[in-house]
């Protein structure tokens, strides 16, 4: 039986991600805080999908006590997927140091240090897959997210190390840059339907991704022509830009 | 980024009312208790497939991300979830596994909690009575906020006013329901016509001991021909049944590709030439002998479902459901009066339903002993005063209007046509004093006052 550990299993996009692998035969780890809401979580897809579901406590904030997190895993995982992130409020970032930091270190001091255990973990096997969820917000700094768009751009920096590093494996690195998608985090926000994908579709988009052994998803696709374009505006124009 | 919104538009299914709602939603108990601490007033909202306003209010509270399969005993076929999970959600999970819903409303895209909320009723009315005689149980979040586990055993007078009642009492928040047993996804289907509403009403009471009967009735006919139908019988195939290459895998259904209606139509195209067309083709195309055959699940069951957004095709201007039942000793004679009545308008509807219900106990629930019949209106000047003259008739004849499709009766009409109302909201103002839970049906009849 396949492994799936899924570091922050309580995100919109998790718990989609969950159903995808678990329809697919997947075992499940569940790793977050909450463990009541997990557990329920368990249940639904062990009814759902008849696979083995458990659940682990994890804290992503603190990079303390990730390597016994991994000592007592139940299983070796074959993949490890990190849903972990945090939007945040640019506003309140600007003037409340301790909400940037918040945001810096749940986007990417958090990630990195479960990812980097991750990687020493599958290392010793020698293959699995490693998937990382950044976003299109760090292709670009801009005025309306940039604490949350310079963490993601900080770890999809480091998941293109890891990818560099790990070449020589068997072991499968995949950055994931989602668009808008319709979850928690962005409930109430005036989304363009047209851009705005549903967590299914993006968990869909990255399961055929990892098999596929892709570095570097886009979801929705067209994300990536339309970062091609912002990418490439020179920045004295860019910088008058609202975008 | 882009910035948060405030109000969205909201409407039931006859997109009539729209109103600007503010929508909020949650996934775990105590997201949901937060939320509802900012509120002094809102309404529970499952799929939004009721017709007119039962899930509309300014603040409603989406049930749709509290939607967990909870626990599933293969011994019993007792399914607990959250009361967000729909019916479609149900049957995908476990007709594959050989169980099915025990009662089925025309449509799959209904919450279990707002199938509870309406106590909807299937095609097995007359066998089966409705979606609540097979709950296990619910639990239910009354306005004190406290959670109440009901039941026939346990607080038996909460758990009936809740079953039908509209999502008056409280937040309806995880059920168990007892699926049955199939052995096919299959259903073998026999249809036949009738010339007239006595033959078809006969019909109806001969196949009484068929699991699912339905009519589809011409509601523009008129003269001989008034009442005339296609009625259609069901069983749940056996695998023997199947034809080899169905047999095979006789759970699994192949992929059907679905159709959607992309915005409202700029006019309505369900008009009364198109609609007495249709009526007529489908009439005479129908079996004069009764025909059986092999269909799906699906197309027996949901065969709207197929056409996602099809309420559009009634045009912007919206539609309104009119379903009413009348006792079995006055059916025949009202049934008869109400669809001259009708066909004299001309307004006749493109989807026209005849079916005959068993007993059913409850409160504030929509089915009794008696023959049910639901037809579309589109929202014309003249259709509301129609559907004041079809009230008068309905309730000289003893019976009442389904709060789940009604967006306009007046209070006098619910009052008289519902006889344990004061009952329910005796029962209501007691569990929710302060008046937290209205909708705008409620407002409209003066069950908040």
């Amino acid at each position: 039986m396949k492994y799936l550990l899924i570091l922050g299993a309580r995100s919109d996009l998790a718990r989609a991600l969950a159903r995808r692998y678990a329809s697919e035969g997947w075992a499940l780890m569940l790793a977050g805080r909450d463990k009541p809401e997990l557990e329920r979580d368990a249940a639904d897809l062990k009814v759902r999908y008849q696979v083995p579901v458990s659940v682990c406590m994890l804290n992503g904030l603190t990079t303390e006590g990730h390597a016994s997190f991994y000592a007592n895993l139940p299983a070796i995982p074959n993949g490890v997927i990190c849903a972990i992130g945090l939007l945040g409020d640019q506003t309140v970032a600007t003037r409340d140091e301790e909400h940037a930091q918040l945001i810096l270190a749940t986007n990417f001091n958090g990630c990195v240090s479960l990812l980097g255990g991750a990687a020493k973990l599958l290392a010793e096997r020698g293959s699995g897959f490693i998937v990382g969820i950044g976003s299109v917000a760090g292709d670009r700094g801009r005025k309306s997210n940039y604490y949350y768009g310079s963490a993601k751009a900080g770890l999809a920096a480091w998941l293109s190390g890891l990818r560099n590093s790990l070449a020589k494996t068997d072991i499968l690195v995949l950055t994931v840059k989602p668009g808008f998608i319709a979850t928690k985090m962005t409930e109430g926000l005036k989304l363009p339907p047209l851009l705005t994908a549903q967590p299914d579709e993006v968990a869909n988009d990255i399961y055929n991704a990892v098999i596929k052994g892709k570095d570097t998803l886009y979801t929705k696709w067209f994300w990536r022509y339309i970062m091609l374009i912002i990418r490439h505006i020179p920045e004295a124009i860019f910088k008058r830009l609202s975008l | 980024m882009p910035e948060r919104e405030t109000t969205e538009t909201l409407g039931g299914w006859g997109n009539y009312p729209l109103v600007q709602a503010k929508k909020h939603s949650f996934t775990t108990h105590s997201e949901l208790l937060e939320k509802l601490q900012t509120l002094n007033q809102y309404i529970p909202r499952g799929l939004g497939r009721s017709y007119g306003d039962s899930a509309l209010a300014p603040h409603v509270v989406s049930m749709l991300h509290y939607c967990r399969l909870i626990s599933f005993d293969e011994e019993t076929g007792i399914l607990c979830c959250e009361a967000g999970t729909s019916l479609a959600d149900i049957l995908n999970v476990f007709v594959p596994r050989g169980w099915f819903l025990p009662v089925t409303p025309g449509t799959k895209f209904v919450t279990v909690g707002g199938a509870i909320a309406a106590d909807v009723h299937g095609k097995n009315h007359h066998m089966a009575g409705s979606f609540s005689n097979h709950l296990v149980f619910l639990d239910l979040l009354t306005p004190d906020g406290e959670v109440r586990s009901c039941s026939l055993q346990k607080n038996p007078k909460l758990f009936q006013l809740t079953c039908g009642g509209m999502g008056l009492t409280g937040i309806i928040l995880r059920a168990a329901v007892k699926l049955k047993p199939i052995e096919t996804a299959y259903i073998r289907q026999t249809s036949k016509r009738y010339a007239d509403l006595g033959a078809v009403m006969n019909a109806f009471t001969e196949k009484a001991t068929n699991t699912y009967s339905v009519a589809w009735i011409d509601g523009l006919a008129r003269g001989r021909n008034l009442g005339r139908s296609i009625l259609f019988c069901g069983e749940h195939a056996k695998r023997a049944a199947l034809n080899p290459r169905r047999a095979l895998n006789p759970l699994n259904l192949p992929r059907k590709r679905k159709l959607s209606i992309p915005f409202n139509l700029p006019f309505n195209c369900l008009n009364p030439l198109t609609v007495r067309t249709f009526n007529f083709t489908y009439y005479r195309t129908a079996p004069t002998k009764e025909k059986t055959g092999i269909v799906d699940y699906d197309s027996f069951f949901y065969p709207l479902d197929n056409i996602g957004h099809w309420n559009r095709l009634y045009g912007k201007k919206g539609f309104t459901q009119y379903q009413f039942v009348l006792p079995l000793e006055s059916s025949h004679e009202g049934l008869k009066q109400i669809l001259a009545r009708i066909a004299r308008g001309g307004e006749g509807s493109f989807l026209s339903v005849l079916k005959l219900f068993g007993k059913q106990d409850g409160i504030l629930n929509f089915p009794r002993e008696g023959y049910t019949l639901a037809m579309d209106f589109p929202i014309r000047t003249n259709t509301f005063k129609l559907l004041d003259e079809l009230d008068r008739m309905v309730l000289d004849y003893g019976g009442r209007i389904y709060l789940a499709k009604d967006a306009r009766m007046s209070a006098a009409c619910f009052r008289e046509g519902y006889k344990k109302a004061e009952a329910f909201l005796e029962g209501k103002r007691s569990h929710d004093p302060h008046g937290q839970i209205q909708s705008l049906q409620s407002n409209r009849l003066g069950m908040d006052e």
